[in-house]
């Protein structure tokens, strides 16, 4: 411990404790501006200069980076420097007159016009004061070394490496935060003239998964996050306040034993640049129904605003039914859903825009409660409801480009005409279609899929959640494309199955099962592999297979694969089904 | 008393099981000392005359080894099952039609056509005569026996009592048979495998299973197989599943896959047929194509998963139009 006096007063701190720390701890306030705790003090600005006397001897040092010593005795505010503070002050004003924290530290120390001229004047309110925080925010902290300085005397200045936008530049905001002017700012990128990202995964290190996250809690991207790879910056930890940020937490696999499981896996969306004639993907103002939703989102990348790439306000908007679905070349079946939200994109761009709608359709299907009361509404708002599927979506030519930047080429199947009507945004409504992991998904609880690709349940109109896998069910979109309300009915019908199970207590098993006649096992292990139940275990000891019975479901894959025949179903032995043929062959 | 009295008869057979017979070594002598063989046409110069005046049911046991070819092994047939107490069929060929059996995968004029004329090694003269049943001679008539269509099991064509399997059966197999008989303990009932187990080949066979997984297959010189790892799971097409033991393993522990010579399992109606289903349930691919690809490597399907069984499988016989 060393103890010193500042401004007389007497204090103990630790060796190596700064003087400004040192002061800190005893209540006196030194003014400082390049100094921050997250990283090493830099001594740039010289604000925080004190008089160390020892003895007879004074030194002028600034306090930030100059550790105590037994027995100085420290002058943070002697005529000397007040003196030169005013000085340095006089010197920042001149230059940055406009600059909030600058002329508040200048009246502070008593500075109301500087008596110099400077020779470079930046008039800016935010100007770049060369505090040079964000040089060691970022070198220190983030360890991304992107920002530093460049040139010397009144020419320096913060740069990037070669003036350019850097690809180590994590975009993390460190340096704008500690920015004491607002001279870094965080710049959502310009809208205009650029395609929007309407990406849900992940854009930065740490995040909040989506907006609709439930709890709306950020998580760290171990993969991005500079301190897992650096074991530095933590400046999320450094500035959360009720101090959640947690990086000891790890990835954990938990094993959690159940008796049931609920499968609702969801959905994809098709992908609709498989259908080139639309154009998605080469097309500009050509958008997926889910990137807009994600427009008309409050919180999306345009704020709720319908925008065409170059930021305007689209003059009229073609929504186009049955993307991918009920169309023999992708999926045949209908998506249920795309008419009613179609509908309700009208109904939005309605309130939101003066653009002119135009919907193509090849049936509407308002089937639901109220559904048919919504089209009419729409009817009545004057969207323009076209019956006939679109052919195509080109650029307009350049005759047609003050009506439209797009054209869409149709047949009004009940006019018998064909149209070319110019917008200026299409939207597709693209089929709802089973996941791409949802095989793996199906091999992982032993379910099948019907022919469209979704789970197939028990039965279609008496047992809509189970599946052929006891203890499983499945509900949502998984199973088939549906609405809100019919997905909570069927969730709450699938959740009231597994309740019943669970407040009896036990579960009933059909009888026909596959069973091991051992004396006749050799256990060649043909079997133990194929049971797509995993009821087949193998007996080291005796040398044989064995059946759980309860985990079996008599599919009888075992029975025909046994080659010795020792593998045989309850109820469908080989010599009684003989004996049905007999039976019939009589 | 007087000795049990012995018979022993080759049919369509390769004379392997004649052999096997002998193999029991100097045990043949206390056969001999304990039966009486009134008929041994391999060994002893017995005529089927001599048999036909034998009385009915005179003779104790019959070993009855070969398929049933032509009219004279069946002929012997009836006339053994009339004198014989128990008729045993005595190998894979009397069992279940053997290696002859194959030959029900073609015709009898498609055999003919290809020995007496299309085989590259025939010199065809006089047109190709193929064997005629009667032949004019100066000194008379002369017949063969007529080679039939189908080659049968002894199964099929009179009644068995019991079964003996293998190509040929062991001879510690056959010595306890024999053995049991003389031992004058009670019979097994009639129509029992005798001289093997009840469960496979892999029950004897000391190679270490895993659980199936096959993308490859291979014919034995195709790879240098690991000794102590089960064949089939190197990818050898072993016929060890879905064969009966009694064999002791011996084609496994002298690194050859099981052919199959002892026949069915207790309770399988079709060796080949088995085989075929258990090898298809573990082939690890799921592209059609890829399904194809690896069946493909398994080099004659019918000689390989009914190499002994076909005239006696679901099967019988490949019928030509």
């Amino acid at each position: 411990m060393v103890t010193l006096k500042i401004d007389d007063k007497q204090v103990q701190v630790p060796e190596d404790t700064s003087i400004l720390k040192a002061a800190e701890k005893a209540g006196i306030w030194i003014p400082t501006l390049c100094y921050s705790e997250l990283f090493e003090p830099y001594g740039v600005c010289r604000l925080c200069v004190v008089e160390a006397v020892r003895g007879k001897r004074s030194r002028v040092v600034t306090s930030c980076n100059y550790p105590v010593r037994e027995g100085i005795n420290v002058l943070t505010n002697s005529p000397k420097i007040q003196w030169i503070r005013k000085t340095i002050l006089e010197l920042m004003l001149a230059r940055w007159p406009n600059v909030k924290v600058v002329k508040d530290l200048a009246r502070d120390v008593g500075v109301e016009k500087p008596r110099f001229v400077s020779l470079q004047r930046d008039e800016a309110e935010d100007a770049c004061i060369l505090c040079g925080k964000c040089v060691s925010v970022c070198r220190e902290v983030v360890q991304a070394n992107v920002l530093g300085f460049a040139y010397r005397g009144i020419k320096r200045e913060i740069a990037l490496p070669f003036g350019v936008q850097s690809e180590a530049c994590i975009v993390c905001g460190a340096c704008a935060h500690v920015c004491p002017t607002g001279h870094i700012k965080m710049v959502v990128e310009d809208y205009k003239g650029k395609k929007p990202e309407f990406t849900l995964g992940p854009k930065t290190a740490i995040y909040v998964p989506t907006l609709q996250a439930v709890p709306r809690v950020p998580v760290i991207d171990a993969d991005s996050c500079i301190h897992f790879k650096t074991g530095g910056c933590e400046y999320c930890a450094k500035v959360c306040e009720p101090n959640a940020i947690n990086f000891g937490m790890k990835d954990e696999v938990e094993e959690i034993e159940v008796g049931q499981i609920l499968v609702a896996t969801g959905f994809d969306i098709f992908d609709a640049s498989a259908m080139a004639q639309y154009g998605y993907g080469t097309l500009d103002n050509v958008y997926s129904s889910l990137e807009f939703e994600m427009m008309l989102n409050s919180t999306g990348p345009t704020n709720g605003q319908v925008l065409t790439k170059d930021g305007r306000e689209p003059r009229s908007v073609a929504i186009v039914h049955c993307i991918g679905s009920r169309d023999t070349n992708h999926h045949s079946y209908c998506s249920r859903v795309c008419c009613m939200y179609a509908l309700k994109y009208a109904h939005l761009v309605h309130d939101r825009t003066k653009a002119s709608i135009y919907q193509f359709y090849i049936d509407m299907r308002a089937f639901g409660k109220g559904y048919e009361e919504f089209y009419v509404r729409i009817l009545d708002k004057g969207v323009k409801v076209i019956r006939g599927k679109v052919a195509e979506v080109v650029e307009a030519p350049p005759a047609q480009k003050d009506e439209g930047s797009l054209v869409v080429r149709c047949e009004d199947t009940l006019a018998g005409k064909l149209l070319e009507i110019p917008v200026d945004m299409v939207v597709l409504c693209n089929a709802i279609e089973a996941r791409r992991d949802s095989d793996a998904v199906r091999r992982l609880f032993s379910i099948s899929k019907s022919p469209d690709g979704f789970f197939l349940e028990r039965h279609p109109k008496l047992d809509p959640t189970s599946t052929m896998t006891d203890g499983v069910y499945i509900a949502g979109c998984a199973q088939g494309p549906k609405d809100i309300p019919d997905v909570v009915a069927q969730a709450s019908s699938a959740a009231a199955r597994m309740l019943s199970f669970i407040s009896k207590g036990e579960v009933e098993i059909d009888p026909v099962r596959a069973f091991v006649q051992e004396e006749y096992c050799s256990g060649c292990k043909i079997c133990n592999s194929l049971c797509p139940y995993t009821a087949i275990e193998f007996l080291a000891e005796k040398k044989v297979s064995h059946v759980n019975e309860a985990l079996c479901k008599g599919c009888g894959t075992c029975v025909a694969a046994c080659p010795s025949s020792a593998m045989t179903g309850h109820g469908f032995t080989d010599a009684q089904i003989l004996a049905e043929l007999d039976g019939i062959m009589v | 008393m007087a000795k049990p009295k012995l018979a022993l008869y080759w049919a369509a057979s390769c004379g392997g099981c004649e052999i096997a017979v002998l193999d029991v070594q100097e045990k043949i002598l206390d056969v001999a000392n304990a039966f009486d063989i009134v008929f041994w046409p391999v060994a002893m110069d017995f005529k089927y005359a001599d048999v036909r005046k034998m009385e009915d049911k005179s003779i104790d046991l019959c070993l009855f080894n070969g398929s049933i070819r032509n009219s004279e092994n069946a002929e012997i047939a009836h006339l053994l099952r009339a004198k014989s107490k128990a008729l045993v069929a005595f190998g894979s060929c009397a069992l279940e039609g053997g290696i002859p059996g194959l030959a029900n995968l073609t015709t009898k004029q498609e055999i003919l056509e290809f020995v007496y004329r299309g085989s590259p090694s025939t010199v065809v003269t006089d047109g190709g005569v193929f064997p005629q049943q009667h032949t004019k001679v100066p000194e008379g008539e002369i017949e063969i026996p007529e080679m039939w269509e189908t080659v049968k099991s002894l199964d099929q064509v009179v009644e068995v009592d019991y079964y003996i399997p293998g190509c040929p059966p062991v001879p510690n197999q056959i010595w306890g048979v024999i053995e049991y008989i003389l031992s004058g303990k009670p019979l097994p009932p009639k129509g029992s495998v005798i001289g093997a187990g009840v469960k496979t080949c892999c029950d004897e066979c000391k190679r270490e299973r895993k659980e199936k997984k096959l993308k490859q297959f291979f014919r034995p010189y195709e790879i240098e197989t690991k000794p102590s790892e089960c064949l089939l799971d190197q990818g050898i097409v072993c016929m060890g599943p879905a064969t009966r033991d009694g064999c002791g393993a011996l084609c496994p522990a002298a690194n050859m896959p099981c052919r199959g010579c002892y026949g069915l399992p207790p309770n399988v109606m079709d060796q080949g047929a088995k085989m075929v289903s258990a090898l298809s349930s573990v082939i690890d691919a799921h592209e059609p194509a890829e399904i194809e690809r690896i069946l493909d490597q398994i080099s004659d399907p019918m000689g390989t998963f009914y190499r002994f069984s076909l005239a006696h499988s679901i099967l019988r016989r490949v019928e030509k139009s």
